[in-house]
Order: C-alpha cells, then structure tokens, then sequence
C-alpha cells in the first residue's frame, strides 16, 4: 500500500531533479523549466500531507492551489524578463548576463 | 491495490520525463518533457482524490504555463539557442554531487522520521467538495481564505502589468 513515505520520496526525487538542472542548464528558459518541476515537487508534498496525514483539513489543498496560481504569475514575469534579455542580447544564456544596464 | 499499481506508473512517469527534461539537449524537448510530469503531477492529484486540483494543474500549468514556454521559446529560439556548448564536465560532476548528496540526506531524514501509517485508500465523495470549496475559499470566518484569495487576484493583475511594460516594445 502507498503511504506517506511513497509521496515524500517521490517529491524529494523531484526536487533534486530540478536542483541539478537548475545547477547545469545554462538557458535561461532550461532553468525556468527546472525552477517548475522544484515547484511542483513542493506542490506535491502539499497535497500529500493533507490528503494522508491530516485528512479533516483542507489547509495542503488550498495552498496547493495558491500556489499554482502564484507560479503562474512567476512564470509569466519571467518569460517577459527573458524576452527583454533576448532583444538586449540575441541569446538567453546566462553567461553573458554579466551587466545590469545596458 | 490498483492504486498502488497507478502510483508506480505516475512515479516512473514523472521521474523518467523529469530527468529527461533536465538532461536533454534540446530545449524544446525539454518543455515536452516538462508537460508530462505535470501530467504525471495532475494525476497524482486525481489519485489523492482532489479532483479540482487535479483540474487546476492541468488547466493552468499544462493549458497555460508550457503554452507560455513554447511561445517564448519559438520566439528566442535560433540555430545557437540549443545547449551547443554544455557546462564543463567538473561543474557538472559537482552539481550531481550536490544533488545526490542532498538527496540522500532528505531521504535519510524522511525515512527515519515516524510519520502517521496512513495508507492511500480509494477516493470518496466525502473527502472534499467543490460546494465546500466554493464556500471555503470565498468566506472571511474562521476556515476561510478570502484573504488569500484577493491577494493572488492582485497579484495576477500586478504580474499582468509587469508583463506588458517588461516585453513592451522601447
């Protein structure tokens, strides 16, 4: 049977996933792609918790739901920073963001 | 036992297309990778029985947010935009044992702590309803999350702004 234990090493599996993209990618949007399954690893964890451990609540429920929305919005301001970057620069990798104005 | 079954497969799933979207050279692969683990991640939502997350997740991240990276993508994506030239291979060995590292400490930490044994049962109706929601997230009392809930409207309409004077044309 799956219990508590199944979701929680799933999610920390997740999690260091994304930390090794987010440490190897050099793209911008690859990083972005990495900040996402971080995310949605804790979303997981979230969801995991009330669902098995406090069942009577609904305090993991909404705060899953919160913070989708909230990564939704991050995403959004993020894509638009990195449109900026690409017509500052004609590419997205962050080895050539060394300057904060231009 | 069924459940078990759908859990083994969603894992494996989202594991599988997770690290294939870290690794992959290619970017665009990665975002398809990207949209399965949030598939994989809605399912495990319609698993727990929270339906309406579930639909959430799908919605927003797999209608909206991947919709939004391949946009961004086709719009800065040219012949150099692929990983031509990876990081070396000593950062990566340190960024893999970074992570393996700390992998292995939270998973030491979760599997030595006792938590409540509580198995995965089957879904119910009883478990949480869209009329209990509807009422929960628009109520001001005790359980309520009004609050919340105005904020992330702000919040939306704050980004949306942002977004517009951010890739505006100079």
């Amino acid at each position: 049977m799956i219990n508590i234990y199944g979701f929680l090493i799933l999610s920390a599996l997740m999690l260091f996933i994304g930390i090794y993209g987010f440490l190897t990618r050099r793209n911008t949007l690859a990083i972005l792609i990495s900040i996402e399954l971080m995310l949605n690893a804790a979303d997981i964890n979230f969801a995991a918790f009330n669902r098995l451990l406090f069942p009577s609540g609904q305090e993991g429920y909404f705060f899953t739901l919160f913070s989708v929305a909230i990564s939704a919005a991050e995403t959004a301001v993020a894509i638009a920073v990195m449109i900026n970057i690409y017509r500052s620069l004609k590419n997205n990798f962050v080895d050539n963001l060394d300057k904060l104005k231009w | 036992m069924a459940t078990t079954i759908i859990f083994y497969i969603l894992a494996a799933i989202i594991l599988i297309c997770a690290f294939l979207a870290v690794t992959t050279k290619r970017i665009m692969r990665a975002a398809t990778y990207l949209l399965f683990v949030l598939f994989g991640t809605a399912g495990l939502y319609f698993l727990m029985g929270f339906t309406f997350l579930g639909s959430v997740q799908v919605m927003v991240y797999a209608g909206g947010v991947v919709v939004l990276y391949i946009f961004a993508l086709m719009l800065t994506e040219r012949q150099g935009s692929n990983e031509k030239s990876p990081i070396s291979l000593a950062k990566k060995i340190v960024a893999l044992m970074a992570s393996l590292g700390g992998a292995a400490i939270i998973l030491f930490v979760i599997l030595t702590h006792k938590f409540l044994d509580a198995a995965l049962t089957a879904p119910n109706e009883q478990l949480i309803s869209v009329k209990l929601l509807g009422q929960q997230i628009l109520s001001s009392g005790k359980y309520g999350y009004l609050l919340p809930f105005e904020a992330v409207s702000v919040l939306l309409l704050a980004c949306i702004i942002a977004g517009l004077i951010i890739a505006r044309k100079r």
